[in-house]
C-alpha cells in the first residue's frame, strides 16, 4: 500500500570493535515521512547504529542504500568521504544529544543557521539572514536573539537552535540522538510538540535514538528494540509498547515508572 | 448488508517473560462477521477478552493466528501479520478506535486534537475544523476549553475529547471500548446519538458497553465471550 520507494534500505548492518559487537545484522527500510524510534538501554548499540546509518562510522559488514534527491539510490559506503559529507550537509540533518556538539558556540545564532545554507551554496546575505530568521521563529526562538551567541541560551533554546540549523537546508532525513536528553520535562514537552508538527508538515523521515519510551510513543511510527547490538523486536510503536513479544522488550516496558 | 469485517479462527495469548513465562490465553477460535449498519456489543465478565479483541482489531495487539480481514475501500486487507504501514493506513481512513484513556501529546489544544484525525482522513482544514467544532458542541464540551490541552480536564471531559476524535472522520469500522464509562446521563445520550447516527450511515461498529441502557440503545446484536471464546 506504500507506493513510494524506501528512502533508506538497511541490510545486515554490522559493526565490530575488535571481537566486541557494536551492532549486528540490523535490517530495515525507512519510508519517506516515516519516523523510526530506536530504543534500548545504554550500551545496546543504538548510537553505533545511528553513526553507521548517518555515514559517520564505516560498518564492518552490510549495506545502507539511500535514495538521494539528486542521484537516486546510493550505497553509502561506496561513496567517497567527500560525497558522504555533501549528503550530510545537503540532504540530511543530524541532531546531537548535546547541542554544544552540533552548534558552533563562538558565533551568533543567526550565523549558526546561515552557515549551513552557505555550505550548500547560498551567498546572498539578505536572503540568508531572512531565512535564518524564519527558521529561528519556526523553532520558537525570539527574532531579537539572532545576533546572540548560543552560549547565552538556555539548554532548551540551544537544542531548538540546533534543530533550526539542521532544518534550514530542508533535509529529507534527520538523525536524532536523544534530542530531549538533557532537558527539563516541561521543555521536553514543548520540543516534542514542535518536532511532531515539523515532521508532519515537512514530511521528514527521521531516525530517533532514545532510551525514553514516552518520547517514541509520541513521535515515532515504528520501533526497533535493541539489545546487545541486535534488533530483538520491531513493529508498530504502540503495538511494541502495549504488546511486547520479546523478553527484553517486556522488561523495558515493564520498567517504566508510572507517573 | 455489506460485510466490512471478517474474523476467522482468531487466537491471542500473552507470554509474560518477566513473570516466569506464564501464558495467558486471551482469545481462541473466534469467528465473527460484522456488516455495515451492525452494532455488535461484546459482553462477558472482566477478563473474558473483550478489550483484547478490540485491540487486535485496531492492530494494537499482535494475534497468534487466525485472520482479521477488513474492507478498505474496495479491497480486503488482512490485518494479521500486516506491515506497520498498512495498519497505519487502515487507521487513517478505515478503523476508528475509542480507548478508555485519552493518550495524546501534551500541550496541544483540544480543538486541534479533534481536527487532526479529520485531516489525516483526507478532509480539508476548514471542513475538518467545522466538524471538530460541531462534535465538541454536540458533546457539551464548553467552548472555553477548546483552546486548552486536555491534560487538566476531568475524566468525563477527556473521554468526550476521545470520542470526538473517533467521530471526526466517518470511519467505516468503529471500535468502541466503553465509550460512555465516565459520562453522566446527558452526555451518554449525546454519545448514543453519535453512535446511532454513524450506524445508520453504514458504519460497522463493535463495542463494549458496560452500561445496560447504552447497550440496549445502540446494539443490534450481542456476542458473549467466555474465556476468549464465543459462548453459544
Amino acid at each position: 500500500m506504500t507506493a513510494a520507494n524506501p528512502l533508506l534500505q538497511v541490510q545486515g548492518l554490522t559493526k565490530r570493535y575488535g571481537d566486541r559487537i557494536g551492532c549486528a545484522g540490523v535490517s530495515f527500510d525507512l519510508y519517506p515521512g516515516e519516523v523510526i524510534g530506536v530504543v534500548g538501554e545504554s550500551g545496546s548499540g543504538k548510537t553505533t547504529l545511528l553513526n553507521c546509518l548517518s555515514a559517520q562510522l564505516e560498518p564492518s559488514e552490510g549495506s545502507v542504500i539511500y535514495d538521494s534527491r539528486s542521484k537516486g539510490p546510493l550505497e553509502l559506503y561506496s561513496l567517497s568521504e567527500a560525497e558522504r559529507r555533501l549528503l550530510l550537509r545537503s540532504e540530511w540533518g543530524l541532531v546531537r544529544q548535546n547541542p554544544r556538539d552540533g552548534l558552533r558556540m563562538g558565533v551568533s545564532a543567526g550565523a549558526n543557521v546561515g552557515e549551513r545554507m552557505m555550505a550548500v551554496g547560498a551567498r546572498h546575505y539578505g536572503e540568508i539572514r531572512g531565512r535564518a530568521g524564519h527558521w529561528l521563529q519556526q523553532l520558537e526562538i525570539d527574532a531579537e536573539r539572532i545576533d546572540d551567541r548560543p552560549a547565552t541560551f538556555s539548554g532548551g533554546m540551544q537544542q531548538r537552535l540546533q534543530i533550526a540549523r539542521n532544518l534550514v537546508t530542508e533535509p529529507r532525513l534527520v538523525f536524532m540522538d536523544e534530542p530531549t536528553g538533557g532537558l527539563d520535562v516541561s521543555v521536553q514537552a514543548r520540543l516534542l510538540d514542535l518536532l511532531r508538527g515539523l515532521v508532519r508538515d515537512l514530511g521528514l523521515a527521521c531516525i530517533l535514538v532514545t532510551h525514553d519510551l514516552g518520547v517514541v510513543r509520541l513521535l515515532s511510527h515504528r520501533l526497533l528494540v535493541m539489545q546487545k547490538g541486535r534488533v530483538v523486536e520491531q513493529g508498530l510503536t504502540d503495538q511494541v509498547l502495549d504488546d511486547p513479544q520479546h523478553p527484553y522488550s517486556q522488561m523495558l516496558v515493564s520498567s517504566i515508572l508510572p507517573v | 448488508m455489506d460485510v466490512l469485517l471478517r474474523i476467522q479462527g482468531l487466537a491471542k495469548s500473552f507470554t509474560l517473560h518477566t513473570q516466569g513465562g506464564v501464558r495467558i490465553q486471551a482469545l481462541a477460535h473466534l469467528d465473527l462477521e460484522v456488516s455495515a449498519g451492525d452494532c455488535l456489543a461484546l459482553v462477558g465478565s472482566s477478563g473474558a477478552g473483550k478489550s483484547s479483541l478490540l485491540r487486535c482489531l485496531t492492530g494494537n495487539y499482535l494475534p497468534d493466528g487466525g485472520s482479521i480481514r477488513v474492507r478498505h475501500d474496495d479491497d480486503w486487507i488482512e490485518l494479521v501479520g500486516a506491515k506497520p504501514q498498512t495498519v497505519l493506513e487502515l487507521r487513517r481512513r478505515t478503523i476508528g478506535y475509542v480507548s478508555q484513556f485519552l493518550r495524546v501529546i501534551p500541550r496541544i489544544p483540544t480543538l486541534d486534537l479533534v481536527i487532526e484525525p479529520a485531516v489525516a482522513g483526507g478532509a480539508g482544514r476548514p471542513e475538518a475544523e467545522a466538524r471538530a467544532r460541531r462534535l465538541l458542541q454536540h458533546l457539551n464540551l464548553p467552548e472555553r476549553l477548546w483552546s486548552l490541552a486536555p491534560a487538566t480536564f476531568s475524566g468525563g471531559e477527556q473521554q468526550r475529547v476521545n470520542i470526538a476524535r473517533a467521530f471526526a472522520h466517518p470511519y467505516p469500522l468503529l471500535l468502541l471500548d466503553e465509550p460512555t464509562a465516565s459520562l453522566d446521563a446527558e452526555n451518554r445520550k449525546a454519545v448514543i446519538d453519535l453512535i446511532e447516527d454513524a450506524r445508520r450511515k453504514g458504519a460497522a461498529i463493535v463495542g463494549i458497553f458496560h452500561d445496560a441502557e447504552t447497550r440496549s440503545a445502540v446494539a443490534t446484536r450481542e456476542i458473549s465471550l467466555v474465556e476468549g471464546r464465543a459462548a453459544a
